[in-house]
């Protein structure tokens, strides 16, 4: 029997997403891929697969899914945990944990909370999950309608090709001992690429105010509510249609800011005030409607330096994945390796008694 | 002359816009294209390294890099030096397209009104746009979508004030001095004169959007008996699409 992971409730928006399409522009395809790039790393990670490979990528709420023709090695991103059913105990539940790889073995289900704060989910499946590629891309194109799984969400009843293991699965859960915070703080913005078509007053309002996410942020872009931005009445709010890249933020006529998500087109014809830097990517895309954001501007260079400081902290997460120590377990490596003395006594240093037992 | 960069524009690390004309338009197009292909030709063998691509718009190139493996400075000064180096070419040089298209009543519901809003004769809509072979200067807005022109000057029209929900697939329409193929039912706000049966995109073939920026393309109208013949074909995946490129002459 085939090996898949099948689809037993998809979840509000449950889609196979990857890296993202890198040469897909000159086609008018947008690069798609996963919104939150270091879930998409570590999960992959947790699994030893290419960091890239493809996932479920979930928003809002989380599906329920069932092993079927062999046990599957799924990691769970940082907002999501639930509880593994066994195939013979609807009643059974064993816990999973945010940021682990676990097997799930051959006819059990996992279902799965919705993601903590309602923002983006990511499940990992050992190998990856097995659809074409499309131009370069296993990414759903939802509004293309082909990549991913059909050209389209998950729905119930999918079974998820998945690649036959060369090896017998490892059993051994692990995890990120520390998680991955992705940190707070104002999003970071480089100025332009259209920044002569606003007013200083306008970048003072991007930097100094508040904008809330409204109800239409979706893959293709998140729509600001807040004080409008003023574009300079000499240039006005249409330019010749240019590239975007993830994060451009755009401004029509209105003054209300869009952030140009994964699935945007591929040229845009309203300035945009300023780029949201790739390593802020995946904190905005975690941002869920009735949240506030703030902005400050840095540098192309700082966008730089920013871009190397994450990688930096994604290699340490990475390099710290070690086995899943439960509640109540004993973790004999950390017994073994651990300084059992720190903070104790060395009853053969000599100062150790404040007395000093060896006084000349 | 070289192909003169007007602008730099930053979108954050990952890439960024060179202006390379003050407008749209076929002067434009052919600086654009020129740069495209030197700058994907230096993709293509190694000469710029962390670059992924880039991206052709009406009057600019968007350089896609990856900051972790090169940055903006470094994407510049490999970049700057190799569109001084470049002559724009005379003419574009991509592929010849002659592609069908039927006016008939309810295939062109725009025409009509286009012929009203122009003072021309709904004959002379037709005969106006099929006079032009014209350039495809970016492929946007929708997956393999041709932004084409430049249209006969009095065929400008603004964009319909209130756009369609639903614009069918292979709908031929004109607005903002440009003329477009709508490859997927979408909504639109241009004009329809009539369509096209050839499918602009498909994603499991080779090359998966028809036409690429730099293309020339030629309207011929068909009658609907052809366009029907054509249509069933192209569902039946049997359609040839070979036929419809012309080679040699560019004129």
């Amino acid at each position: 029997m085939t090996r898949t992971l099948q689809i037993v409730s998809p979840g509000a928006l449950s889609l196979i997403q990857d890296g993202g399409a890198t040469r897909s522009r000159a086609l008018g395809v947008p690069v798609a891929g996963c919104l939150d790039r270091t879930a998409l790393i570590l999960t992959n990670a947790l699994l030893g697969n290419a960091e890239n490979a493809a996932v479920i990528e979930v928003r809002l709420t989380s599906p329920t899914l069932r092993a079927s023709g062999g046990p599957v090695r799924l990691a769970l991103s940082g907002s999501l945990s639930g509880h593994i059913i066994a195939a013979d105990d609807p009643d059974s539940r064993r816990e999973v944990r945010p940021w682990t790889a676990f097997i799930l073995s051959d006819g059990e289900s996992l279902k799965l909370a919705a993601p903590e704060r309602g923002g983006i989910g990511v499940i990992a499946v050992d190998g990856g999950v097995a659809v074409p590629d499309v131009i370069g891309s296993r990414s759903t194109q939802i509004k293309a309608g082909f990549g991913g799984f059909q050209g389209r969400p998950l729905q119930a009843g999918d079974a998820l090709p998945l690649l036959t293991p060369d090896a017998e699965l490892p059993r051994e859960s692990l995890c990120l001992p520390d998680g991955f915070d992705l940190g707070d703080g104002p999003i970071r913005v480089v100025a332009g690429p259209q920044e002569e078509y606003f007013t200083a007053e306008a970048y003072q309002t991007l930097t100094t105010t508040a904008f809330t996410v409204s109800r239409e942020a979706d893959r293709m872009g998140f729509r600001l509510e807040g004080t409008p931005l003023k574009h300079d009445p000499a240039k006005g709010s249409d330019i010749i249609s240019d590239g975007i890249a993830p994060g451009a933020m755009q401004v029509p006529g209105s003054g209300l800011p869009i952030i140009l998500m994964a699935d945007a087109q591929t040229t845009g014809g309203y300035p945009k005030i300023a780029t949201v830097i790739s390593a802020d990517l995946p904190r905005l895309a975690n941002r869920v409607p009735g949240e506030t954001i703030t902005f400050s501007l840095v540098s192309v260079e700082e966008a730089e330096q920013a871009a190397r400081a994450l990688r930096g902290r994604l290699d340490a997460a990475i390099a710290s994945i070690a086995p899943e120590r439960r509640p109540g377990e004993i973790d004999l490596e950390a017994l073994y390796t651990t300084s059992l003395i720190d903070g104790m006594v060395d009853m053969r240093l000599a100062d150790h008694f404040p007395g000093n037992l060896y006084t000349e | 002359m070289p192909v003169e960069i007007e602008a730099i524009r930053p979108l954050a690390d990952t890439a960024f816009t060179l202006d390379l004309a003050p407008a749209a338009g076929e002067d434009a197009a052919r600086r654009v294209h020129t740069a495209t292909a030197v700058l994907n030709a230096a993709i293509a063998d190694g000469r710029l390294p962390g670059v992924t691509e880039v991206a052709a718009a009406f009057r600019s190139v968007t350089v896609h890099h990856d900051p972790l493996r090169t940055d903006r400075a470094s994407v510049l000064k490999a970049v700057v030096p190799l569109l001084e180096q470049t002559t724009p070419a005379a003419a574009l040089t991509g592929a010849l397209w002659t592609l069908p298209i039927c006016h008939d009543t309810d295939l062109a519901p725009d025409l009509a009104d286009v012929a009203d809003r122009t003072g021309l004769s709904p004959e002379d809509v037709i005969a106006r746009h099929l006079s032009t072979d014209y350039s495809v200067y970016c492929i946007g807005f929708l997956p393999g979508f041709p932004f084409m022109g430049d249209l006969d000057a009095t065929l400008r029209l603004p964009r319909r004030t209130s756009p369609r929900t639903r614009v069918p697939a292979g709908s031929v329409a004109i607005a903002n001095g440009m003329t477009a193929i709508y490859p997927w039912e979408s909504p639109g706000g241009w004009h329809l004169l009539g369509r096209c049966p050839v499918p602009l995109f498909d994603s499991t073939r080779t090359a998966p959007a028809l036409l690429s920026a730099g293309d020339r393309v030629r309207f011929q109208a068909v009658s609907r008996t052809d366009f029907d013949q054509l249509t069933t074909q192209a569902a039946a995946g049997s359609l040839d699409l070979s036929q419809f490129r012309r080679t040699g002459d560019a004129s």
